[in-house]
């Protein structure tokens, strides 16, 4: 049994407890600690039943905690030490996860660890490499969001715009240590997808599975960050474009579009190109316009500005950023990049190297370094 | 062993021999540039001298209290003359020789005209958070 397949029974093995009468924290923290041992046991001694067993383990978790709790406190424990007969419910006790890790009442950092620790069934210490925090850091931040959720009702749908949103989070923090998120986000968007049947919710999981197809291209051998533009398509994951269209196409039938529905347009008209300059951009400006109506969001703006330098030249491109508010992170480098195209050499210079000194990643300033000396090595001497 | 900080500086330090601004250098000298930083931290990783390395944004501000229940007061973005921290690299090595050998090793990165850098950087020994126990 491999440990993605063990994560997936996380939910589940939480959801038993809480039915068996455990508060959501004690839970959580039961299957956590029942985690922790089958990671340690499982590869030497593999189980028949895999969630039987740890049910087993984390029910046995929480009744030392519940009763070491109890006589601390002089109280009689309130559930029963055996639990009640019957089948044990085996599918979907994800949904209400999702939406109780991503309360709206918990900040996304706080969302973001919780729905990966609860839902994605990681250990705190691989979550806490993935975001380089000290482990005990991350155990703080799980442990302050589930008090402050505690005693939310489990039984009703939450907030939809926010489990995506946390998703979405996840996904764009990429690959840090040794978890994969943009591939765990995937695997918790699927499942809820599967589990919702929300156009939205498909419109989110085409728009990772179109950005995950082009990973392998994103980066060149030595770690630099590679555009768009210059990436080798021939390395795109046609797999996971077909799927990702797939996907979307069903979801726009059903004429509920979303803001991750139109990114997701957006990047699929991306996946369809042979190279830039065979890219429909005309269609992607009409997604962008639907995507402003849909959001209003300035970084829209943004982006919608270098489809529209795309598809009808640069100085239309530049009148449409003179709309855009230039404290926006990206202006900059959008700016010198449109200013480039229009043959504005040294000022596009001078702007890659600004906007390299605003850059929020070494990848991003890097990159962006190495635009202002290429432009700079292009001007007459 | 003992930690040493090796701070790089994007102002405030001496300028340095081969003082060309980044952005002024061919494309391919910046990708040789980190390129050597990146191998020189691998290196310190395998020798087990490695303990953490950070790069940091040019932007940033002053900050203080201005009292109980006010807003906090800043003082930014900073001033052209002021002393601008780039990164740091923590090393843990047998002694201040060697810290000096690979502070010396990493000033020599590659830089405009491929020609070395050789740029200033700080070297700052640790306090220790313990005396020692046979002291």
């Amino acid at each position: 049994m491999n440990e993605a397949l063990l994560r997936g029974l996380v939910p589940a093995v939480i959801g038993v407890l809480v039915r068996r009468g455990a508060d959501f924290a004690s839970a959580e923290d039961a299957v956590q600690e029942a985690l922790i041992r089958a990671l340690e046991h499982w590869p030497d001694d593999p189980p028949r039943d895999p969630k039987g067993w740890l049910v087993a383990a984390a029910w046995r978790k929480f009744l030392d905690a519940a009763r070491a709790e109890s006589s601390r406190r002089g109280r009689e424990l309130a559930v029963q030490d055996e639990p009640p007969a019957g089948p044990v419910p085996g599918t979907d006790d994800s949904l209400w996860l999702y939406f109780l890790c991503a309360h709206p009442s918990l900040p996304p950092g706080s969302a973001v660890a919780l729905t990966l620790r609860a839902v994605g069934g990681l250990t705190t210490r691989q979550i806490a490499t993935a975001y380089l925090v000290p482990e005990a850091t991350m155990a703080q931040r799980i442990s302050r969001a589930k008090r402050r959720i505690a005693g939310q009702p489990l039984d009703r749908p939450g907030d939809l715009p926010t489990v995506l949103r946390v998703l979405y989070l996840v996904f764009n923090e990429g690959y840090s240590g040794d978890v994969d998120l943009e591939a765990e986000a995937i695997r918790l968007t699927r499942q809820l997808a599967a589990a919702t049947g929300e156009p939205e919710v498909a419109g989110l999981l085409a728009l990772m599975l179109l950005h995950h197809s082009r990973r392998a291209s994103r980066r060149g051998p030595d770690g630099r960050l590679v555009p768009l533009a210059e990436q080798d398509r021939s390395r795109w994951d046609t797999r996971l474009i077909a799927e990702g269209v797939t996907i979307l196409q069903a979801a726009l039938a059903r004429d509920r579009l979303g803001e991750y529905q139109a990114q997701a347009a957006v990047a699929a008209l991306h996946a369809d190109a042979p190279s830039t300059a065979e890219t429909d951009w005309v269609q992607i400006v009409e997604w962008y316009d639907e995507l402003l109506g849909l959001t209003g969001s300035p970084v829209v703006r943004l982006n919608r500005a270098v489809a529209v330098g795309e598809a009808d030249g640069p100085q239309a491109g530049l009148a449409e950023l003179s709309e855009v508010d230039p404290a926006l992170p990206r202006y900059t480098a959008v700016r010198a990049y449109l200013l480039e195209r229009a043959g504005d050499l040294e000022q596009a210079a001078d702007l890659y190297a600004e906007a390299s000194r605003a850059a929020t990643s070494v990848p991003e300033r890097d990159h962006l370094t190495r635009e202002a000396a290429r432009v700079r090595q292009s001007l007459p001497r | 062993m003992a930690k040493y900080l090796l701070l790089k500086h994007y102002r405030g330090a001496p300028a340095s021999v081969n003082d060309v601004p980044m952005d002024q250098w061919a494309p391919e000298e910046v990708t040789a540039h980190i390129r050597y930083m990146e191998d020189f931290a691998a290196r310190l990783e395998a020798t087990g001298e490695f303990v953490d390395k950070q790069a940091l944004s040019p932007q940033g501000a002053f900050v203080r209290s201005d009292g109980e229940g006010r807003p906090p007061v800043t003082d930014g973005p900073f001033a052209e003359t002021k002393d601008l921290i780039a990164g740091w690299m923590v090393i843990d090595v047998e002694s201040y020789e060697r810290a000096l050998e690979l502070a010396a090793e990493l000033s020599a990165a590659p830089g405009a005209g491929g020609r070395p850098v050789q740029e200033w950087l700080e070297v700052r020994p640790f306090l220790t958070m313990a005396p020692a126990a046979t002291g």
